[in-house]
């Protein structure tokens, strides 16, 4: 096994081990402490595939995230009022099945990014940055003007989502599922990293023009990959949302965009488990550091800094070195 | 003319003032290399990347067994059977060289919307890889990370995903630079062998290698081809001599 590996394994026992401690402790809120660290990091997952393979530095993945939200939100709230979303041409009903959501939400933010891939993939650099950024900020200003779902206030969910045979409301419970579902992803993450599409898409970030004149177009390659990677980061929306039981337009700001390219460059842009030990990290930082001051972001910015300067490869580089393709 | 391979007819190109192509005509048969030689900023790379697809010409046509070129896209032209090196090497720089040459495997080998097997249990890409490599002469460097490999061995790799594609015509960008004189002996000898398989539009500045491996040569000076013609007929050209092959001696 080499280090990265036992790096990985480490982190996702620690992960693991972690709200079990917390509950013998008696310290439930650390629990949900470490739930958010598994979202967020699978929020991370999703970006990485774009922005770590495939070289999209997007920067409008809030969209993906706070929608992935606001279909939870949605959702339960007709499923609560027993209020159909729509009666014409035919009855659509409101659902408190995570089961039920997490789908909804994949396909939604799927045909998003769809969309605005196809735009901003036409450009590159700068441009695809203010791109993403500029269709996240017109879905969030949106969200704060459509008074239907809260407006501004956000949306509540009263009773989190179900989950078949498990009471999600015991917030162990709930931890094991955001869990499990990022240990999926991460799971399809590698797969898609070793496959050949994965091939081409780490190939169309270091040589576009090569990849092309080798016969794959790249703009395909980079569409699917967006796609993919908002879904992702749509359902990490959609738990996130069930965490706090409510959501708000501010999961759809450029905060959010910034926050979770920060989990990723943090942990190492690019490497399987980058985003989980930058989220955890971001949390740590957050939680300590924001205890001791308010100004914990302007010692984050620092590392962030030093990472972007020094450490290229973020924590997971730090540790386990150079990524290696085989 | 019935069997040319590549067509050029009236080709133009211009960047602001400049004509880099200037009203071109040229064709590559099937079996021979064509070399194209001619100054410094002629326009031999422009008229290569109107080719590949990565520049649009102003006016003219290029046709490619047959098939007009305009409509497709850099990459569909490759599917077609367009392989080229780059004067700058051009590879993956964070893979090995197995995996280059697989990316160009991959790329003839049905599709690349495969998400779940990984490419190094692939024994189909593997196999063709290697296979390529070692007809480059590169099987022993086949597990280097590109960005490794030395500038003579990352021509090699860039032949060996050309050749990879299987193409039906080879567009070689200064193949011979920075080679040095035993690599360059190698790569003639190399070429001289692939015509049987492949026709081949050679730009070289190395006139010993042209001299002994085309068929045929065009010159082009300031955009214009100012001649095409066998090797005997190119060296007793005396527009050629003036222009061109003059500056040599
Ligand atoms: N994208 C571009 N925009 C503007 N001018 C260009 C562009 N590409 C090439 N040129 C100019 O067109 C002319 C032809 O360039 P080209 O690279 O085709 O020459 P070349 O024959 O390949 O020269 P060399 O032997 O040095 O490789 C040059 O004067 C060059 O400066
Ligand atoms: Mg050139």
């Amino acid at each position: 096994m080499n280090r990265e590996t036992l790096f990985n394994v480490v982190l996702l026992l620690a992960l693991l081990v972690a709200p079990f401690v917390a509950l013998q402790m008696d310290e439930p809120f650390y629990v949900s402490l470490v739930t958010r660290v598994a979202i967020l990091a699978l929020a991370g997952v999703g970006l990485n595939i774009a922005l770590g393979f495939g070289g999209m530095v997007s920067f409008g993945h809030a969209a993906f995230f706070g929608v992935g939200g606001y279909v939870a939100g949605i959702l339960s709230q007709h499923a609560f009022n027993y209020e159909p979303l729509v009666t014409w041409p035919f009855t659509i009903e409101g659902t408190n099945q995570m089961l039920v959501i997490w789908p909804v939400a994949l396909i939604v933010c799927a045909l998003l990014a769809l969309a605005i891939g196809s735009i901003a993939l036409r450009t590159s650099g700068v441009y695809f940055i203010m791109i993403t950024l500029a269709f996240a900020q017109m879905i969030y200003y949106f969200a704060i003007s459509w008074p239907a779902y809260g407006g501004e206030d956000g949306l509540s969910i009263y009773v989190r989502n179900g989950f078949p045979g498990v009471n999600t409301m015991n917030p162990m419970s709930f931890f094991l599922i955001c869990y499990g579902v990022l240990i999926v992803c991460l799971v399809l993450s590698m797969l898609i990293r070793d496959s050949r599409f994965g091939a081409a898409l780490q190939a169309a970030r270091q040589n576009e023009v090569r990849l092309a004149s080798t016969g794959i177009a790249p703009f395909r390659i980079r569409l699917v990959a967006f796609v993919i990677s908002a879904a992702i980061t749509g359902i990490a929306g959609a738990l996130y949302a069930d965490l706090n039981r409510f959501v708000s337009p501010s999961s759809l700001s450029w905060h959010m965009s910034g926050e979770i390219m920060v989990f990723v460059i943090l942990g190492g842009v690019g490497r399987l488990f980058g985003p989980v030990a930058g989220a955890a990290l971001f949390i740590v930082f957050e939680f300590y550091l924001g205890g001791v001051t308010e100004h914990w972001q302007l010692f984050l910015g620092l590392v962030l800094l030093c990472v972007v300067l020094f450490a290229r490869g973020g924590l997971i580089g730090l540790v386990a070195g150079r990524a290696r393709h085989g | 003319m019935a069997d040319a391979v590549l067509q050029i007819d009236g080709l133009n190109k211009q960047f602001g003032a400049l004509k880099a192509t200037d009203n071109v005509s040229l064709d590559v048969r099937d079996g021979e290399i064509h070399a194209l030689i001619g100054p410094n900023g002629a326009g031999k790379s422009t008229l290569i990347q109107q080719i590949s697809g990565l520049l649009r010409p102003d006016s003219g046509t290029i046709r490619f067994l047959g098939r007009d070129l305009a409509p497709l896209s850099v990459a569909e032209r490759a599917q077609r059977g367009l392989g080229r090196t780059f004067q700058v090497s051009s590879i993956a720089p964070e893979f090995s060289a197995l995996r280059n040459v697989m990316l160009a495997v991959q790329a003839v080998d049905g599709s690349s919307f495969r998400f779940f097997r990984p490419v190094m249990k692939d024994r189909r890409l593997i196999d063709a890889a290697r296979a390529v490599l070692e007809d480059v002469g590169l099987s022993d460097r086949a597990d280097i990370i590109a960005a490794e490999l030395s500038h003579g061995e990352r021509r090699q790799l860039e032949m060996a995903m050309a050749l990879a594609l299987r193409p039906k015509l080879m567009l070689l960008d200064e193949p011979m630079a920075g080679m040095g004189p035993e690599g360059s002996k190698q790569l003639t000898a190399f070429l001289d062998a692939l015509r049987r398989q492949v026709p081949i539009l050679l730009i070289e500045h190395d006139m010993e290698a042209v001299f002994s491996l085309a068929d045929r040569i065009s010159v082009l000076v300031y955009g214009k081809v100012i001649a095409t013609g066998t090797v005997e007929e190119i060296r007793n050209n005396a527009q050629v001599r003036e222009a061109y092959l003059g500056e040599e001696d």
